[in-house]
């Protein structure tokens, strides 16, 4: 009686020892599996601005409220104009700064005189909402200097960008976080 | 669609000025990423995390202790680190990189799926107990534990493995990550998400009152992982704290089903007709597998549907074919941008292919799961005591007090 149950015991400890090994081997293959794969660093995500289409999913898909994405302005690509196709509204009779000729919803858009005939604008990012209309005005009758960028001080980082899942023109991706932008710059 | 690319490219209309007013241009603004050192800080809050919750759960016996460690952990990793950078997540990053090339899994990501597991494996799911901010916030609310009835709980204790098989599959193909879209909790920890999220959130945590950590119990996919790794794990809490006394007074104590019961009473029964079972479910293994296989591999263009290139080459598809108008914004930006149908097709073509290969495999895994729990049914060890179910058990430490047996003061005991 006594020898059959240590027969018994020993072979649940094989079993036992066994389903040890087993399980174990995968988490010691992980990390030499991987090795080649592993960066320290890690990813931020961003957008490509040649992909972008501004659909306005950046407004929306943001976990965070306002949306982590704000429009960037690269002044040296910048025209100057008097007649800017991503501050006013299409079809405005006079060329003022008055709110109901302003493109931006948000005004988050400032314009200042610098000489004549050339005005500086610049985007308060606290306001902006990355909505994209001044991106696709600056992009369809300007030279293109505002561009949408994920601003990585205000980004969480989620392991998935929720914008990125609904990004119809597959335009954020994870870069090394060395970088963390795609600036946009004059070819 | 030419013009349109004119348009699209023609983008130096206007020349730079040349200021004349000694104008100097603006920084080009391009704030860095908030510290990313916190992520290694992270990993060393973890493994101190999980070392004193094993030292509270095997060696000190506290269950204050692990509410407390819980209320940390909840505090740090849920509302201040706000709930990413999380081992279950890490499942889909680990799937990514392993199947993906071009994506380097972070370091911290790979930390944080593995050291979990290795403390499952040596102190079984200490994890749960007191570290996962997930777990927390359940384990938490949990006031008025009910337990469901056998056969609900078994039904449903098999949707985690479905989950982590789909999810898996999802991140290998470079899909979607289907656990972090579904997080119930991380809109809770972050304050702001979007509505669904966090209604799906409050449920879940009303329904822990009753149903103790319903997210761990029938969703969580790393759940799993731990489950199987605890089964085998090295050390284990234990009820009593010395040699127990068939007392039953724990006997109904665990909201999670996970303590085994003494079987002293049960009467034997013939050898033969056990080993008879057990010999027929071994045997029913590979048809389950097979069966699990041929299921699945015929499902896989379900889960490709979770890819959006696939997503898309459908919709663009039935334009074609049925003159159904494609309106979704992806199949509007995919006209604008110029890559021709063809080019979209064959990438469907390539992604179904993995889908299939993908799904042969998640059959494979669901099938081998059953069958093993049904073997696992027809064994019984005899037990002369209460020992908690080690794939099950959270280490909760609930138990503990109910237990009249005390340590070190046998002699005590012996006295009275």
């Amino acid at each position: 009686m006594k020898e059959g149950k240590n027969i018994y015991q020993s072979r649940r400890d094989f079993v036992r020892n066994a389903g040890k090994i087993l399980v174990a081997l995968p988490v010691i293959a992980l990390p030499v599996v991987l090795s080649k794969k592993v960066s320290a660093s890690g990813n931020v995500w961003q957008i490509d601005p040649h992909k972008c289409t501004q659909c306005g999913q950046c407004k929306t898909n943001c976990v965070l409220t306002p949306s982590a994405v704000k429009c960037t302005h690269n002044f040296r690509m910048c025209g100057y104009c008097d007649l800017c196709g991503g501050f006013l509204r299409q079809g405005t009779k006079t060329i003022s700064t008055a709110a109901e000729n302003q493109l931006c919803p948000t005004a988050a858009i400032t314009r200042t005189f610098v000489e004549e005939p050339y005005f500086q604008y610049t985007i308060n990012e606290d306001l902006c909402n990355a909505c994209g209309k001044c991106v696709m005005g600056c992009r369809d009758f300007g030279n293109g200097s505002l561009y949408l960028q994920i601003n990585q001080d205000l980004c969480v980082n989620c392991n998935e960008c929720s914008i990125a899942r609904n990004c119809p023109s597959d335009a954020i991706s994870r870069i090394p976080d060395k970088v963390q932008y795609i600036p946009k710059e004059k070819i | 669609m030419l013009a349109w690319h004119a348009v699209l490219f023609a983008q130096d209309r206007f020349p730079r000025p040349e200021f004349e007013s000694g104008y100097v241009y603006p920084e080009h603004q391009m704030p860095l990423q908030r510290a990313p050192a916190w992520e290694y800080i992270d990993l060393a809050v973890l493994v101190c995390a999980l070392t004193l919750a094993s030292w509270l759960a095997l060696k000190k016996r506290s269950r204050q202790g692990l509410v407390w460690l819980s209320v940390f952990s909840l505090a740090y990793f849920g509302f201040f680190r706000e709930g990413c950078v999380c081992s279950v997540g890490s499942v889909q990053n680990v799937a990514l990189a392993l199947f993906n090339e071009g994506y380097a899994i972070p370091l911290t990501a790979l930390l944080f799926f593995i050291i979990p597991l290795v403390f499952a494996l040596a102190f079984g799911r200490v994890f749960c107990a007191g570290v996962c901010p997930l777990g927390s916030i359940q384990e938490l609310v949990g006031f008025r534990p009910v337990k469901l009835p056998k056969a609900v709980e078994s039904l449903m204790i098999s949707i985690p493995f479905i989950y982590l098989g789909i999810s898996v599959l999802s991140s290998a193909t470079n899909s979607q990550f289907l656990i972090c879209r579904y997080d119930p909790f991380v809109g809770i920890f972050r304050l702001d998400a979007p509505y669904t999220m966090i209604v799906f959130g409050s449920l879940l945590l009303v329904a822990g009152i009753f149903i103790n950590r319903p997210f761990c119990r029938y969703l969580c996919p790393y759940g799993v992982l731990l489950n199987i790794f605890s089964r085998y794990s090295h050390r284990h809490l234990t009820i009593t704290p010395a040699e127990c006394i068939n007392c039953r007074l724990c006997e109904d104590v665990c909201p999670y089903d996970a303590i085994l019961p003494s079987d002293i009473t049960r009467p034997v029964q013939e050898p033969g007709k056990e080993r008879k079972r057990f010999l027929v479910s071994i045997l029913l293994i590979p048809l389950f597998v097979i069966v699990g296989a041929i299921l699945f591999r015929n499902l896989s263009p379900v889960f490709a549907g979770l890819n959006s290139n696939v997503r898309l080459a459908r919709e663009i598809r039935a334009e074609k074919e049925d003159g159904v108008v494609a309106v979704s914004k992806a199949a509007i930006a995919f006209k604008e941008a110029g890559k021709t149908e063809n080019e979209l097709f064959e990438d469907e073509i390539k992604i179904h292919e993995r889908f299939r290969m993908g799904s042969l495999w998640l059959g494979i895994f669901l099938g081998t799961s059953f069958g093993l729990s049904l073997v696992s049914l027809s064994t019984r060890t005899r037990r002369t005591g209460y020992v908690p179910h080690r794939g099950k058990c959270y280490s909760c430490g609930r138990c503990f007090e109910y237990c009249p047996v005390q340590k070190n003061n046998k002699a005590t005991n012996e006295k009275s």
